[in-house]
């Protein structure tokens, strides 16, 4: 019995080991080794500070820095008091199904997709300014405003709210749902507590130690994200992330050393902030349990929680408009400013020859399917290692599955890329497909284990007591019974291989091009049409995939209720 | 054929058992009744004599089963089936089709579909075969679980309150239908209850953990 499944682990581990944390730590070494001045392949051979010298001494560094950490930790300090006060008016007002179906498209939306969307909403030019002019405004051409790509990374700041804050509501969500919120929500008020203040000083105290990890990765996803702060953040300078990639495809080789010290010190500004964060975790603490044992009873705050949940549902509104605002731009040909609409239609952003979105249509596609493929087989292939093992998931392990999340990518992506060049697989379609496994596994890993822990193992007993075996058990109990979490799971995972951009753009070396690298590239001065045109294929394939997920699993046991009621 | 449990315990790794060792022998068609206060481990004890303990305990002393010594096997080679407080029934299959997930391999073509008709027969629920488990009522759905069990040829059935969710009248009727099987086809049970009218039906050895 004390063997069962030992091989199965064997090989999940082994693969885990060299597949994951081995190419992460390799990057990571490959990236000081540059960082401190040795990087052979561009003939630099010394051990030196030179690298960190001249980081300081590049133009906008300090800018950078200041940028990366205003955006990074505002947006994520903002997102969660936004999340928490729209949960705690919303929370009972509103079915969980239902915010699931408002949440989707704002999860499933590739960031950079999103991004352009937004730019066309906020830009001087864009579906905002044209809404509302000449009427109120008077103005008859574009007015010379940096509403994107300005100074302090505002319009950066409000397109991450967007993503981060419909991510938070999700895990906030599922959360409560852990929680008896109605029994205390009683108890509070009846102890004579405002409803706001209940929700303040007792249920959230008690929801935050569980979303305590996806607010880490919303915190480090927000200090170094690429994609999105190329196309709204500012340019120059650009935020630290920005930079640091400028640097590293600037015709200057010589700029890669300085760039890999900077790499080193965007993964350093990540662990500070996460450390910064838990120490003022325990500051908040402190001061609200004085706050509590005051026993304010605060009846007057509701307008505060009115206010996030206003300003939750602008951001949400203003999404929806963005990613509309890519298919009204894909089919326009005439649109001059102001009008609120296109003056004529046409196919021809889609038609024209040399667009070729096909391509890059394609390659994604195919990229796509593999890295869930593949992460899918390894994730079941771990749980299943678990089951036969009848253990629980060591705390090691589940931090192994939340690494690549934790550690930005751009610490380890060009070191990687070097190890990559050295044993010929760079700029290939298994060096990209297994540089986005790294960021698809976990996400894949996150969405099946709980529901693969919720499956009623009485039912597999069941089976084994009628003689199935384990591959059996698998195959004909396990694996139809969570058809949709499985579902499920690889639509999140495909979505998440289709926003990729820093691992397609390092590991495909610019011969592989997909409909993100594209989309990025082409967002900056292209005609909008053709932008529009990425874009909506772009955002497209994460809401197909999301589509399947349902539709699938509705369609194969349409006759069975006790699965299709399991997963309301 | 004969179940057999001597000096049987069950703890935690390295910790205490959780009752004192237990002697019992249940012969074929009978069925043996494990009674005591909650929480004292009697399905942690049937877990263990079905090969489903959970990890980190162990259980210690030997269980026969027509002499064959089950604790070294795993727990579908034990041909122990169980009936669970719930049916169980998979809610992915079919009803006709969970009744078959029971059937030996060796069962092959026309020949399966016929074992789970004549079951579902003897089951009162002839015709049921293409029916989704979730629409079946409490006792349609127990006996369709006990017919399940019984393809499978067990050599020993393991009751886990198994009637406990039934109201009274249903109850008798499903207890008495369950132990009709067992006896008929000779095969020796042990029940795990709360209720003294279940020991009293089943009419076998009781033991008080």
């Amino acid at each position: 019995m004390k063997g069962d499944g030992r091989a199965l682990r064997a090989v999940v581990a082994v693969v885990l080991l060299g597949g994951v944390v081995l190419p992460i730590v390799a990057g990571f070494a490959q990236t000081a080794r540059a960082a401190f001045g040795v990087l052979p392949a561009i003939g630099a051979v010394e051990w030196s500070f030179a690298p960190w010298m001249q980081l300081m001494h590049l133009p906008g560094f300090g800018t950078s820095l200041r940028l990366s950490l205003v955006t990074g930790v505002g947006s994520t300090v903002l997102a969660l008091a936004l999340a928490f006060g729209f949960c705690a008016l919303m929370h009972g007002r509103v079915q969980p199904a239902a915010m699931g179906r408002l949440l989707t498209p704002f999860l499933a939306a590739p960031h950079a997709a999103l991004a352009i969307g937004l730019a066309f909403m906020l830009a001087p030019s864009g579906w905002i300014a044209r809404m509302v002019s000449p009427v109120l405004t008077g103005w008859v051409r574009p007015p010379d405003l940096a509403t994107v790509n300005d100074g302090w990374g505002v319009a950066l700041i409000v397109g991450l709210l967007i993503k981060e804050v419909p991510f938070l509501l999700l895990v906030i969500g599922s959360a409560l749902g852990q929680l008896p919120v109605r029994q205390h929500l009683a108890a509070g008020r009846a102890l004579g507590y405002g409803r706001g203040v209940v929700w303040v000083k007792v249920i959230m105290p008690q929801v935050y130690p569980m979303i305590r990890l996806p607010v880490f990765i919303v915190l480090a996803f927000a200090l170094s994200v690429v994609d999105m702060a190329i196309i709204l953040g500012p340019s120059n300078p650009p935020t630290l992330a920005v930079a640091i990639v400028r640097w590293f495809s600037a015709p200057d080789i010589a700029l890669i050393l300085p760039a890999s010290a900077a790499a080193l010190l965007q993964a350093g500004i990540v662990a500070a902030a996460v450390g910064a964060w838990i120490m003022a975790e325990r500051l908040v603490k402190r001061w609200g349990r004085w706050w509590l044992r005051r026993g304010g009873r605060g009846h007057r705050a509701g307008p505060g929680l009115w206010a996030a949940s206003v300003v939750v549902a602008g951001l949400m509104l203003l999404g929806g408009l963005a990613l509309i605002s890519l298919l009204v731009w894909s089919f326009a040909w005439r649109w001059s400013f102001p009008q609120a609409l296109p003056q004529s239609w046409s196919l021809k952003g889609w038609m024209s020859p040399g667009v070729g979105w096909g391509r890059a249509l394609q390659a994604s596609l195919g990229i796509g399917v593999a890295t869930t493929v593949a992460s899918l087989l390894l994730a079941v292939a771990w749980l299943e290692g678990e089951d036969r093992a009848r253990r629980t998931r060591a705390g090691w392990a589940q931090a192994l599955i939340y690494l690549p999340l934790l550690v930005p990518q751009i610490g380890f992506l060009y070191g990687l890329n070097v190890l990559f060049l050295r044993i010929g697989i760079s700029g290939g379609m298994l060096a990209v497909i297994w540089a986005q496994m790294l960021f698809v596994f976990p996400y894949v890993m996150i969405a099946l284990s709980d529901p693969w822990r919720a499956m009623d193992c009485q039912h597999v007993r069941a089976a084994a007591a009628l003689g199935a075996g384990p591959w059996r058990r698998l195959f004909s109990v396990k694996l139809p019974m969570l058809v949709r979490p499985l579902m499920v799971a690889a639509a999140i995972g495909f979505s998440v291989s289709v926003a990729q951009y820093l691992p397609t753009l390092f590991m495909g070396a610019g011969r592989i091009a997909t409909l993100t690298t594209e989309a990025v590239t082409l967002a900056s001065g292209s005609d909008r049409r053709v932008v529009g045109v990425y874009a909506v294929l772009q955002a497209g394939l994460p809401f197909l995939a999301y589509g399947a997920a349902l539709l699938v699993p509705a369609l194969v046991y349409r006759n069975r209720r006790g699965l299709l009621g399991a997963a309301e | 054929m004969s179940l057999e449990l001597k000096d049987v315990s069950v703890g935690p790794k390295g910790g205490k058992p959780l009752f004192a060792p237990i002697s019992l022998q249940v012969a074929a068609g009978e069925v043996g009744t494990l009674m005591g206060p909650s929480g004292i481990g009697k399905s942690t004890l049937l877990d263990a004599i079905g090969g489903h303990l959970a990890h980190g305990f162990v259980v210690s002393g030997a269980v026969r089963l027509n002499g064959r010594d089950v604790l070294a096997q795993p727990a579908e080679a034990r041909r122990i089936g169980v009936l669970f407080q719930d049916a169980l029934l998979f809610p992915h299959l079919s009803v006709g089709d969970n009744l078959a997930f029971g059937l030996a391999r060796s069962v092959r073509g026309a020949a399966r579909m016929q074992a789970v008709d004549e079951a579902l027969e003897q089951a009162g629920l002839a015709g049921f075969a293409g029916r989704d488990p979730a629409t079946l009522s409490g006792g349609q759905r127990a006996r369709a679980a006990l017919m399940r069990a019984l393809l499978a040829e067990p050599e020993a059935l393991l009751l886990d309150e198994p009637f406990s969710r039934l109201d009274a009248e249903l109850r008798a009727d499903i207890r008495s239908f369950v132990f009709a099987h067992l006896r008929s086809r000779g095969i020796p049970g042990l029940m795990v209850t709360h209720d003294a009218s279940d020991a009293e039906a089943a009419g076998g050895t009781v033991v008080q953990l």
